[in-house]
């Protein structure tokens, strides 16, 4: 019997292995990059925000509000397709919670209880604009921030969990009997996958929010109101960016001792031994890696700080442990780590041009790259992810659960796997176009723009420096130019 | 222990179907409201009412499951692997339900408003259907212990499909009975005497089908029945006394016993459907005792559930205060 108007499928757990892998990839990329915004835009409105009403400056709090207002949209689709993962676990993996969700399910239960908070505390803040006080409403935010990165430390410990498992007991039938749910929780893969994930959602958000105002200024409109929706946003992304590539060095050392076959994946080590070249792009065959550039040494010095550490390489794991598509994982692993650095030389360009000018580089270019950006940021998120579920092939509780054994045995996953790709389609699709309505509704100055009216600085054209963001960054600079402005 | 999981589970399962239940009916009420000119009042009334509040409402459900795979895995897995069908079109309709209303206040036009609008208000019945449809067949015990029963025998039986026209009318009646409260704080006496004819029919039609679902659970759901009828009566009875006063209370005006006087009655029924399955979690394959999570695993849900109730209820509350005193606004 096939699912009503599904293509019709035989019921064979190999076709729905495939399907339902499918299925939950895609649904993850999507709401990932929702739950980046809201992990990491509270933080970034509440700056905003803050900066207003420090400063009694409207631009700012102009910013804050239109973000939160396009938040409620975010938070909205969030909270369904989040919804659409829950049902999921249940609808394609059954054998996999039936096992052992007694034990990583603790970790989802925190994250809800998270979540419920976010969800009450955007409801207060987002509608609450117009009639609490200012800085009564500002402080009605603050949970949203706790909450945003509490609940993904608490999901990814989820997920953390499933490349590193510890803390429970299986007894002769499979059946997992005792749990230690702090071991669970705090799994050895918590203090890498955790804080590079949150970073991840900060440069997310940041270099996304920064990219559209970047557009916004290419396109000539370099009113102060865009200079701080570039600089505020970019400001917290270029922050995180050197200490997530400081923890994802620290990741790939990590997966490298506890995950040899995924290390060996990422970095197409063939044959185990010393002195391994690390080798930049390329195809994975059997016998090497084609068309790539290679650096002798650097693999194994990167992991152990000396040429003579030892790589496992994929030809000492056995052959139905190893994962699949290796040159797509190493080029996954590449991409991200290629991203990482040259955000890193955006900072440091931004970083040159103000202690030089107190400005950003004048040259279109710099526009042209952040308005990339925020793509690009995208990418490497579910790069990042890429690396770490399809490297952990086949396995969905490492060395203890293989997929195959996971997935459910129910009919027409295609039917609906397909269904879900236009479903989303459209729904990605309307959430843009309503955004960007939004926006322009915005700039014609329908409600309450703040452009139009006086800010407390005065017009300031585009030569002058916004002064605000950077305050922390260079300090003394900063006043002095501040002064000058008044 | 076990037991104590459980109810945390019904707890659960109370708040959604009074929040995410009287969201639903708002939903309802929506789809019927009549043409652009005739519906705008009721669906302001609507749009109102639930736009701060449906999201923290959503996420009882998110709390129901979570509790569900972590304290009682196996009944998680088999519920699942059983009724993927009417489980895949509820949470089809939580998509639609939850993009439409978001973007219905988003987008511009007449046209555009009135698709979301329509896709929200459409949803809005077809995911509490569902979903009753998905009660129902666990109560009738369609639902076996090792999961993978049959995918449409399950849950396309009278039992399950009258108890999902109850939820949707029990949904639509709890919305009414909070709209007319929200329509009088507003001060509009039209849509309060509007909502409160609709929470009379609802409350008919809701009782109508509980009876219906009761009868078909006789020849279907044999053990929930007899518990029902047995150790289960002074629920039923709490709960018919509840909704007849209601009645009363619409008919001859008096206000202030209305909204505990409806939910009293959806409440006594959802621990009268507790009382009746107990021991049983899945009727008769799968006890609570058998089907639980290691006590540890338990031991954590408490804690998380313990600080719900400090830290989530009065946030919950703050928010329904906040919303309720109209600090907040609807759209800016
Ligand atoms: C903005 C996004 C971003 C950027 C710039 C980077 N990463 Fe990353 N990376 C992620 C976003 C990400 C991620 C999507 O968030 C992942 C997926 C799982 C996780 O914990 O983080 C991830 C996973 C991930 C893993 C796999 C962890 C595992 O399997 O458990 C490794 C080894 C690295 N990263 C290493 C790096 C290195 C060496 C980088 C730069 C030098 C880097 N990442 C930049
Ligand atoms: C905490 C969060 C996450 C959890 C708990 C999780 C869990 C899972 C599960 C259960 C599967 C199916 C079984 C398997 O193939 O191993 C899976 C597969 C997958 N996930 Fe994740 N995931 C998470 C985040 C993500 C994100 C954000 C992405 C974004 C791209 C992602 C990408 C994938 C991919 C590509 C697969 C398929 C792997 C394959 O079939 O080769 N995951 N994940
Ligand atoms: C398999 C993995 C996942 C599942 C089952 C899942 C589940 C959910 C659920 C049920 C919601 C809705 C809660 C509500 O109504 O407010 C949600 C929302 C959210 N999720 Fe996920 N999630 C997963 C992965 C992730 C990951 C990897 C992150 C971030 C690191 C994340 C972050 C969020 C955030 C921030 C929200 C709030 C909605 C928003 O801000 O857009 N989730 N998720």
């Amino acid at each position: 019997m096939a699912f009503p108007g599904a293509i019709p499928l035989a019921a064979s757990a190999t076709t729905n292995l495939f399907a339902a892998r499918e299925q939950m990839a895609f649904t993850l990329a999507f709401h990932i990059v929702l739950a980046c915004i809201g992990v990491a835009l509270p933080a970034t409105i509440l700056v905003a925000n803050w900066i207003g009403l420090k400063r009694d400056d409207r631009d700012a709090i102009e910013l804050a509000q239109r973000w939160s207002k396009a938040m409620a949209v975010t938070f909205a689709v969030g909270a369904v397709t989040g919804t659409v993962l829950s049902f999921e676990f249940g609808l394609l993996w059954p054998r996999f919670m039936e096992r052992y969700g007694a034990a990583f399910g603790i970790a989802f239960g925190i994250e809800g209880l998270f979540f419920f908070l976010e969800a009450i505390f955007l409801g207060i803040f987002i509608y609450g604009w117009m009639r609490l006080p200012g800085w009564v409403h500002w402080w009605t935010g603050v949970p949203m921030f706790i909450t945003g990165i509490g609940g993904a430390a608490s999901v990814v410990s989820a997920n953390s969990w499933m490349n590193q498992p510890q803390g429970f007991a299986l007894d002769a039938a499979g059946k997992v009997t005792e749990v230690e749910p702090f071991k669970v929780l705090f799994n050895p893969a918590v203090p890498y996958e955790v804080p590079h994930m949150i970073l991840a959602a900060y440069m997310v958000v940041g270099f996304l929010v920064a990219s559209i105002y970047a557009v916004g200024m290419l396109k000539g409109r370099r009113d102060r109101l865009h200079r701080l929706g570039l600089l505020i946003p970019l400001t917290i992304a270029l922050i995180a960016t050197p200490i997530q590539l400081l923890v994802g060095d620290t990741a790939a050392r990590e997966v490298a001792h506890h995950q040899p076959a995924k290390f060996a994946a990422m970095e197409c080590v063939q044959d185990t031994g010393s002195h391994q070249t690390e080798y930049i792009g390329g195809i994975c065959t059997a016998d090497g890696v084609k068309v790539a550039i290679p650096i002798p040494w650097l693999d194994s010095m990167l992991v152990g700080f000396s040429p003579d550490t030892k790589v496992t390489g994929l030809n000492s794991i056995p052959n139905d442990e190893r994962p699949p598509v290796n040159t797509f994982i190493h080029l996954a692993f590449d991409l991200m780590v290629g991203i990482g650095t040259a955000f890193l030389a955006l900072g440091i360009w931004l970083l040159w041009s103000w202690y030089k000018r107190r400005d950003i580089p004048q040259t279109p270019w710099f526009l042209k790259a952040v308005s990339v950006s925020g793509v690009a940021a995208i990418l490497a998120l579910w790069s990042g992810w890429i690396v770490t579920e399809v490297g952990r092939q086949p396995w969905i509780v490492y060395h203890y659960m293989k997929v195959s054994e996971a997935v459910t045995d129910a009919n027409g996953i295609w039917g609906i796997f397909i269904f879900t790709l236009l479903l989303y389609a459209a729904l990605g699709t309307i959430a843009v176009l309503v955004l960007r309505r939004m926006s322009r509704r915005w700039r014609e100055g329908g409600e309450g723009a703040a452009e139009e009216q006086p800010s407390p600085y005065g017009p300031l054209g585009p030569e002058v420096s916004p002064a605000v963001p950077f305050a922390g960054m260079v300090g003394k600079r900063n006043s002095q130019s501040e002064d000058a402005e008044r | 222990m076990s037991t104590a999981a459980a109810v945390i589970l019904w707890v659960g399962a109370t708040f959604y179907a009074l929040f995410g239940g009287a969201d639903f009916g708002g939903g309802f009420w929506d789809l019927i409201a009549g043409n652009a000119e005739k519906g705008e009042r009721p669906r302001g009334t609507i749009q109102r009412s639930l736009t701060p509040v449906w999201e923290a409402n959503h996420v009882w459900l998110i709390f129901i499951l979570v509790v569900l795979w972590t304290a009682f895995p196996q009944a998680f897995s088999a519920i699942f692997s059983t009724l993927y069908v009417p489980l895949t079109l509820a949470v089809l309709g939580i998509v639609l339900r939850g993009s439409g209303f978001a973007f219905r206040s988003s987008v511009e036009g007449l046209q555009a408003r009135r698709a979301a609008g329509a896709v929200f208000a459409l949803s809005s019945v077809i995911t509490p259907f569902f979903m009753g449809a998905v009660v129902g067949a666990i109560a009738v015990g369609n639902v076996p212990a090792h999961g993978n029963g049959d995918a449409f025998s399950t849950w396309l039986a009278p039992a399950p499909l009258f108890i999902g026209v109850m939820f949707v009318a029990t949904s639509a009646y709890l919305a009414a009975v909070f709209l007319v409260g929200d329509a009088r704080r507003g001060g509009d006496h039209e849509m309060e005497r509007y909502f409160e004819r609709r929470a009379l029919a609802a409350g008919v039609v809701a009782g109508i089908f509980a009876v219906v679902g009761l009868i078909a659970l006789h020849s279907e759901g044999p053990y929930v029945y007899d518990r029902l009828i047995h150790e289960g009566l002074p629920l039923i009875i709490i709960s018919a006394l509840c909704g007849i006063g209601m009645l009363l209370v619409l008919l001859l005006g008096g206000r202030l016993l209305l909204r505990p006087l409806a939910a009293g009655a959806v409440i006594a029924v959802i621990w009268g459907w507790f009382v009746a399955q107990f021991p049983y979690l899945l009727p008769t394959s799968l006890t609570i005792s058998h089907g639980a999570a290691p006590d540890p695993t338990l031991v954590a849900i408490f804690i998380v559930f313990a600080i719900a109730c400090i830290v989530v209820l009065p946030a919950l509350a703050i928010l329904l205060v906040l919303a309720q005193s109209d600090m907040l606004e609807h759209e800016h």
